[in-house]
């Protein structure tokens, strides 16, 4: 798992040419992640801060699990901080 | 040489034929040449003409700072747009002047190769920009080396990352791109896209540099621009006007209809306009603070006797079926959208609930897909909503406007091919 950062915000973001609506996603994080109507992911637009733990921890599962790679974890840099 | 603050200068010695090298040069004076073209570009305030209306300067800037021998300048006229005629018609008037554009373009970021990319469905227009690179390649052996490529006509071909994409030896499908604004790479080579209109003004600026280009045009939009005006009019026309003239006047020197029930801007990703905003001028700063866009030069003037929403479903529907089918979002969402208008358009019991379901779906695909070929549909069709909102209720209360009930069309919308003969590459 590495060193979990207390400071500073990630987004989960998806490659919507890779995705093929498994829906894997939407089980493993379903805090972050629901599916639309046709079975694709619709994210949270918000970034979350990377100290809820528990939310990094499904945003990894998502991004692991899903089937088509399509998912992955990005840090979001606000102005100012580190 | 052209005189400043006169007009036709992209047109200019517009004639029957193309202009050959000889002519353009008898056109636009010898080879008179700015000291430093770059600075002159950036003190010019280009904007890109294929719709986003970027900053030239800015992706010159991004490119220029690449390392790499093999960098590409790829032309784009590749003309998505069913509206639009002006890269056909500035190729079939002056061929040589977005040549010497992308030319210049390709010394500024150190390119050793200009691809023109002409959609291969218009023949006349492949066989001007062949000859014409026929010509140049005869008079000078030294510079970098044009081809011509024709990729296949879809509405997405022309999206800057398909056609690299389809340069470089694949299917002429968008990209997704992880970070923007990202630098496109055909093989190893960085390339730099730009409308051939652009290269137009780029040639127009290093010939007779910033000062005299900014004589027209508005402070944040300066020179001239190429406009296509269809719809409402005694026949579609392809103009140069000044930037910064309104809109009535566009279409009073087009010969439309001067007071129509609405205005396309930008194409169709683009916005209507009501006839309230008609003596707007037609320069990208002040439109943008109203949320519009000269977008790729398209104007198609809506008579009073048409259905905005019957047209708007055409188009619509159309541009789902020109979805890449690549996202699950536009590939599936889009076809619902359409089917909802129809319903709405259709009235009745389900038209209500088929209305709510339409914003809702509106709202759940935009922004999620990898180009940003549905946030446009979605774009076009809110507009479609707010501006025809009186014919929207008839509609629904299940009396449609005289303009549905009638067979006479205005919106130039090519028929649906099948889905199996769709071709990408």
């Amino acid at each position: 798992m590495g060193v979990i950062r207390r400071h500073g915000q990630f987004v989960i973001r998806v490659n919507p040419i890779l995705c093929d609506g498994f829906g894997h996603c939407a089980e493993l994080a379903p805090e972050i992640i629901h599916l639309d109507e046709w079975g694709y992911p619709v994210i949270e637009p918000e970034p979350i801060p990377l100290a809820d733990v528990g939310a990094l921890t499904s945003a990894r599962y998502a991004e692991r699990g899903c089937p088509r790679q399509a998912l992955f974890i990005e840090r979001v840099h606000e102005p100012g901080a580190r | 040489m052209i005189p400043p603050r006169s007009l036709p200068r992209l047109f200019a010695g517009a004639s029957e034929r193309p202009n050959s090298l000889q002519q353009h040069h008898e056109i636009f004076g010898g080879s008179t040449r700015v000291d430093n073209p770059f600075d002159e570009l950036q003190s010019s305030g280009l904007l890109g003409r294929g719709g986003a209306g970027f900053p030239t300067a800015k992706k010159v800037e991004l490119l220029r700072s690449q390392r790499g021998h093999h960098k590409f300048v790829v032309v784009n006229a590749m003309e998505g747009e069913p509206a639009a005629h002006k890269d056909f018609r500035l190729l079939s008037t002056n061929p040589h002047l977005v040549l010497e554009g992308a030319e210049v373009l390709a010394r500024l970021i150190g390119a050793d190769r200009i691809a023109v990319c002409v959609a291969r469905d218009n023949p006349t227009l492949v066989n001007h920009v062949e000859r014409a690179i026929h010509e140049r390649a005869r008079q000078n052996s030294r510079g970098p080396a044009i081809d011509l490529h024709t990729p296949p006509w879809r509405y997405i071909a022309g999206e800057e990352s398909a056609l690299v994409n389809w340069l470089d030896g694949k299917e002429s499908l968008p990209q997704f791109r992880r970070h923007k604004p990202s630098i496109l790479h055909i093989g190893r080579g960085a390339a730099l896209v730009d409308n051939a209109e652009t290269c137009a003004n780029v040639a127009l600026i290093t010939r007779y540099g910033a000062a005299w280009y900014r004589t027209l045009g508005t402070s944040g939009h300066p020179g001239s621009t190429v406009v296509s005006v269809t719809g409402a009019v005694v026949r579609p026309t392809v103009l140069e006007v000044n930037v910064g003239t309104t809109l009535r006047s566009i279409l009073e020197t087009a010969r439309a209809d001067t007071s129509p029930q609405a205005v396309l801007l930008g194409g169709y990703g683009g916005l209507w306009v009501g006839p309230d905003l008609l003596d707007t001028p037609y320069a990208n700063d002040v439109l943008g603070e109203r949320g519009l866009s000269v977008g790729a030069g398209i104007v198609v003037a809506l008579p009073r006797a048409a259905c905005g929403l019957v047209e708007s479903h055409r188009v619509v529907r159309w541009m789902a079926h020109e979805s890449a089918r690549q996202c699950g979002p536009c590939a599936f969402g889009l076809p619902a959208i359409a089917e909802d208008l129809t319903q709405v358009i259709r009235g009745g019991r389900d038209g209500q609930a088929a209305r709510t379901r339409l914003e809702q779906r509106c709202s759940s695909i935009e922004g999620r897909g990898a180009c940003r070929h549905p946030d446009g549909v979605i774009r076009f069709l809110r507009s479609a909503l707010s501006v025809f909102h009186t014919d929207l209720e008839s509609h629904l209360a299940g009396a449609p406007c005289a303009g549905a009930r009638s067979r006479q069309r205005y919106l130039a919308v090519p028929n649906l091919e099948k889905e199996e003969e769709l071709v990408w590459e």
